[in-house]
């Protein structure tokens, strides 16, 4: 097996490696026994995605060039990790509170979920970052060359190095598409990727180790030699340019806040915020070891590779020139594993940015509201993300082809970190100072970015690409004070430096200066106040420490919301459940994650999700509320609110019933007393004659000596009696009929003339003696009704013998009066001359057994009852007119259909 | 001369039997038909029995028995209640107000009879 194909075969096993480490990672967080994945070891080591194949390849080929300048790259990370470690805890402790997914969010989110300003600061990262990925590419391609040529196989031509970075490209894509966007993550953690970047991260330590062992050890003879070497060649002899080693070691600085990648692993897949501190003096550590045999291996490289050597590849050509194979092949993945390892997490944080703040408002705003509310929008996401990395990874190799590789693109790396830091300004100025506005982010980054290009990557594409060298020398149009590498005339420095100083500070400045003079949003000042705040509002951020009182606070709050007994009792069964114990009063629980999602739970079955969290959040911290959440407790309470008034509406109602059920049980009783009372009336009515008969005809047969008058009397009075019963019982019997409503009306045509003349005739029968004289209107009486006859005949003979039997004048008159009314009823009066019934009677008078004046009482009282019960039954009425000073019953009867009268002339004109 | 009973009785008819009765068995009969003015006939006609209806006009039969008890001279005045209402509420309102006597209509005349004799026995 040639060389050449060991090597492909190496890096085959070593990607299906990868793979596989991912996968298992992915698998075991799944199942939740993650915990290992999570260490500050594997976090530290994340964060060597720091060093790059620029810097695994490039540091040796800077000192060689450039001597101990290449410090800076190390120098700025290990200053802003050890010095700055506040700002990164202050860093990491926003990115978790607000559940921030990328740099562009973190700015957006601080300056009032400003979506313009996400996209711009996606846009700077996407056109900062593709350069550094051709460069990945590239290292790989050109590795790769150079180990096939060392070995003296023919390398890949042209062609083959272009087929190789697409290779790799392709893998880079598919690994990231599968471990990145596995599922949708609400912190955006991904295990397996992370898992794979930290075995990275260890593979090119030992490669780079290894390499510097063996060069210092096994080719020079020992430290003593070596630095013999070293103080012999060229770097020994290097000039320090304390301008350009502050403007790197800022700008490195820098980078490690302000790239994207770095973003990612340091705030985005950070899992628990006490990593940082081990990350603080642990990545120092690993940059130390990165940067400590650069020197020798660029001096033995220089010493012992011919001239026309490249000193960025000497890593990987000194161990082939030796003919170490193996140590070259491990060389190679070191460098191999660099460049992998930005890649994929660049991509990964790039299609986060790109699919979160371009792709989905621009999806949301074509579809509408409807899609938000549907399942598919998980689906969307995750589609967008695919296509963001598959998309970001093929504009690198792009670039790489474009650009055609080289050296231009190996000076991109620092212009790239330049126009990155652009960030920083608005980013350091937003968590610490509540003063800064969006107008003033959008100010500042707009114009660093403006002149990030055109004083350093404009020009940095060589001259005539974009730029025309009469620009770089006269300024455009001629102005030397705007000349791109000499801005307002300040000349001599370098290129970069000047770029760095200018394009920062004059975004600071605006920043700071439009920030000033600028008002923020509501939203904005609350976003505000949460970032720059954030860690005063918890201290202990899940800290195992303060378990105790956060469970006494907890218990506290949950048995506020659940009730002391509840919330004990579950607490107690937490802490057996925890201990394995039988639970034991008072004990609590340790506040470890599962137990919190319990709490979590079983509060918000009481008070919602979002309060349940929120409150929980308070108490535990590492989250404060942020206003999504208050947004969401919001929505939640208005539900409530809503259901409440459901609940009032729903009692209202129950009142409503209980009063109707309350009416009907008052009428019930007011019936059953009536019934009573109607009882015990008609006992009396019946009783009282009874006892006259009883008594007189005991009389007549006890009594011997009765005189015959006396005999014919109580005779007589027996017989007046017996016939007053039996009228009573018929009245009885007639009144349940019509007031069980079960009553027959025999329906004829007849006008009310012939039905008060039979009534007439009827009342004066057997009342031959009578005086009372009946007054009568007979042509108004020709009207045509529909009726019972023979039931409305009983009201007129009621009322008639009423008048006979009650009117009180010297000679009765009885009136009676037809009319025909507008609507057509017919109206029947009857109006006797005598004194009337009594005001307090009058409500009486319909009443059963009412009699106004009982002595003169014929009947039993239940007359007017019946011509009520009668009058209702056939659609009209009868009531009694007031304020004549005499008594005046009124008729009323419908309206016949036909409205004729009995001779065909219609009687209303309707 | 036979002892002295008046009844207070609104039906003519009633009053008329009574009447006719009791004077065939030696009693002295007045008659009163309402009860506006009860306590007063009561008071002129000092009767040594009263048989009294409970409907009356004017005032009820228990709201007379009711005065006379209050009253020194007729509280131990035998009084012989007669309804027509013959409800057991009617027996215990008519104890309440201290009859002597209580009777439902209609009556059998020897047990008016047999009642006052033994009422108005001395």
């Amino acid at each position: 097996m040639n060389t050449v194909n060991l090597l492909i075969m190496v890096c085959t096993i070593y990607v299906a490696l990868l793979f596989l480490v991912a996968f298992v990672a992915e698998r075991s967080a799944r199942k939740g026994r993650g915990r290992w994945l999570r260490s500050p070891v594997v976090y530290t080591l994340s964060l060597s995605i720091y060093c790059t194949a620029w810097t695994f390849y490039g540091a040796v080929g800077y000192a060689a060039r450039s001597g101990l300048e290449y410090i800076t790259i190390y120098l700025g990370p290990t200053i802003v990790m050890i010095g700055w470690w506040w700002v990164l805890r202050k860093l990491v402790r926003v990115g978790r509170s607000q559940r921030v997914t990328s740099i562009a969010d973190l700015i957006s989110s601080r300056f009032g979920k400003s979506n313009l300003l996400a996209v711009g600061v996606t846009i700077l990262a996407v056109v900062g970052t593709t350069p550094y990925i051709a460069l990945q590419l590239q290292s790989v391609t050109l590795s790769f060359a150079t180990f096939a040529d060392a070995v003296g196989q023919p390398g890949p031509g042209d062609g083959g190095r272009t087929s190789t970075a697409l290779w790799v490209a392709f893998g880079l894509a598919l690994f990231t598409v599968l471990f990145g966007t596995r599922n949708l993550d609400a912190n955006e953690r991904h295990h397996g990727v992370v898992m794979a970047i930290a075995v990275e991260a260890v593979i090119k330590l030992m490669a780079l180790l290894a390499v510097g062992i063996f060069v210092v050890w096994g080719l020079s003879g020992g430290v003593a030699e070596t630095l013999a070497r070293i103080d012999a060649s060229k770097i020994g002899h290097w000039q320090m340019d304390g301008g350009r080693w502050a403007a790197l070691t800022f700008l490195s600085g820098a980078a490690l806040l302000c790239l994207p990648r770095m973003f990612q692993v340091m705030v985005v897949e950070n899992a628990d915020e006490a990593h940082l501190r081990t990350a603080s003096w642990a990545f120092p550590g690993y940059l130390l070891l990165m940067s400590l045999f650069v020197v020798p291996i660029a001096v033995m490289g220089l010493e012992r590779l011919p001239p026309e050597a490249n000193p960025d590849l000497f890593v990987l050509t000194l161990p082939l020139a030796e003919g170490q194979t193996a140590l070259a092949i491990l060389s190679f993945l070191g460098g191999f594993s660099s460049a992998t390892s930005m890649v994929i997490v660049a991509a990964l944080a790039l299609s986060t940015m790109v699919s979160n703040h371009i792709v989905m408002p621009l999806w949301l705003r074509q579809s509408g509201t409807r899609a938000s509310v549907s399942g598919d929008v998980r689906h969307v996401v995750l589609l967008s993300r695919r296509i963001s990395i598959a998309a970001i990874v093929f504009l690198g190799y792009l670039y790489f082809r474009v650009s055609g590789g080289g050296a231009a693109l190996a000076a991109i790396g620092l212009v790239s970190f330049a126009g990155l830091s652009q960030v920083l300004p608005v980013m350091i100025g937003g968590l610490y100072w509540r003063g800064a506005t969006r107008i003033g982010a959008l100010a500042g980054l707009t114009v660093g970015f403006a002149l990030w290009g055109y004083t350093l990557f404009l020009p940095s594409l060589g001259t005539g690409m974009l730029m025309p060298q009469s620009l770089l020398d006269n300024g455009p149009f001629g102005l030397s004070g705007l000349r791109p590498q000499a801005l307002f005339g300040i000349e001599g420095l370098d290129p970069l430096v000047h770029a760095v100083f200018w394009s920062l500070s004059l975004n600071a400045v605006t920043f700071l200066v439009v920030s000033l003079a600028s008002f923020p949003a509501p939203l904005e000042r609350l976003q505000g106040a949460q970032f720059v705040n954030a860690l005063q509002h918890t201290t202990n951020a899940r800290g195992w420490t303060a378990g105790a009182a956060q469970a006494e606070d907890l218990m506290v709050m949950a048995q506020r919301i659940l009730g002391a007994d509840e919330a004990q009792s579950f607490f107690e069964q937490e802490a057996a459940r925890q201990s394995g114990r039988a639970a034991r009063p008072g004990d609590l629980p340790d506040p470890n994650p599962d137990f919190l999602q319990r709490l979590e739970r079983e509060l918000s079955g009481s008070v919602g999700a979002a309060t349940a969290h929120a409150m929980v959040a308070q108490i535990v911290g590492g989250a404060s509320v942020s206003v999504r959440e208050l947004l969401a407790v919001a929505d939640e309470t208005a539900q409530m609110i809503e259901y409440s008034d459901q609940l009032e509406a729903q009692s209202r109602e129950l009142a409503a019933t209980a009063a109707k059920l309350r009416e009907a049980n008052d009428k019930l009783t007011r019936l059953s007393v009536q019934k009573d009372a109607f009882l015990s009336q008609i006992s009396h009515e019946l009783r009282t004659p009874m006892t006259s008969i009883r008594a007189f005809s005991e009389i007549l047969r006890d009594t011997r000596d009765v005189s015959t008058e006396e005999k014919r009397k109580y005779s007589s009075i027996i017989h007046d009696k017996s016939v007053r019963l039996t009228r009573l019982l018929d009245d009885l019997l007639d009144l349940s009929v019509l007031e069980s409503g079960q009553v027959n009306l025999n329906l004829r045509k007849g006008t009310l003339r012939s039905a008060l003349d039979q009534a007439v005739a009827a009342a004066a029968a057997g009342e031959e003696d009578a005086t009372l004289v009946i007054r009568r209107d007979t042509e108004a009486e020709e009207c045509l009704l529909e009726t019972d006859f023979d039931r409305l005949g009983q009201v007129f003979i009621n009322l008639i013998a009423n008048a006979r039997k009650y009117c009180d004048a010297a000679s009765p008159e009885l009136t009676i009066h037809a009319s025909v009314q507008e609507g057509g009823e017919v109206q029947v009066d009857f109006v006797d001359n005598g004194s009337g019934i009594p005001p307090e009677a009058r409500d009486l008078i319909f009443e059963k057994f009412s009699r106004v004046s009982p002595q003169r009482a014929g009947g039993a009282g239940l007359g007017l009852s019946i011509c009520r019960q009668i009058m209702d039954r056939l659609g009209g009425a009868i009531d009694y007119v007031p304020g004549e000073g005499k008594t005046h019953f009124r008729v009323t009867l419908p309206s016949t259909r036909s409205g004729e009268t009995a001779s065909g002339k219609p009687m209303v004109t309707n | 001369m036979g002892k002295r009973v008046l009844v207070i009785e609104d039906e003519p008819n009633i009053i008329e039997a009574i009447s006719f009765f009791l004077s065939r068995d030696g009693w002295e009969v007045f008659t009163h038909s309402n009860g506006h003015d009860a306590l007063e006939v009561v008071d002129r006609r000092a009767p040594d029995l009263v048989i009294l209806d409970v409907m009356l006009p004017g005032r009820s039969g228990y709201e007379i028995l009711r005065d006379l008890r209050a009253c020194d001279k007729w509280s131990a005045l035998p009084v012989l209640i007669l309804t027509a209402r013959g409800q057991a509420k009617d027996r215990d309102m008519a104890k309440a107000a201290c009859a002597n006597r209580f009777m439902t209509k209609p009556f059998s005349n020897n047990d008016i009879l047999e009642a006052v004799r033994e009422l108005a026995r001395p």
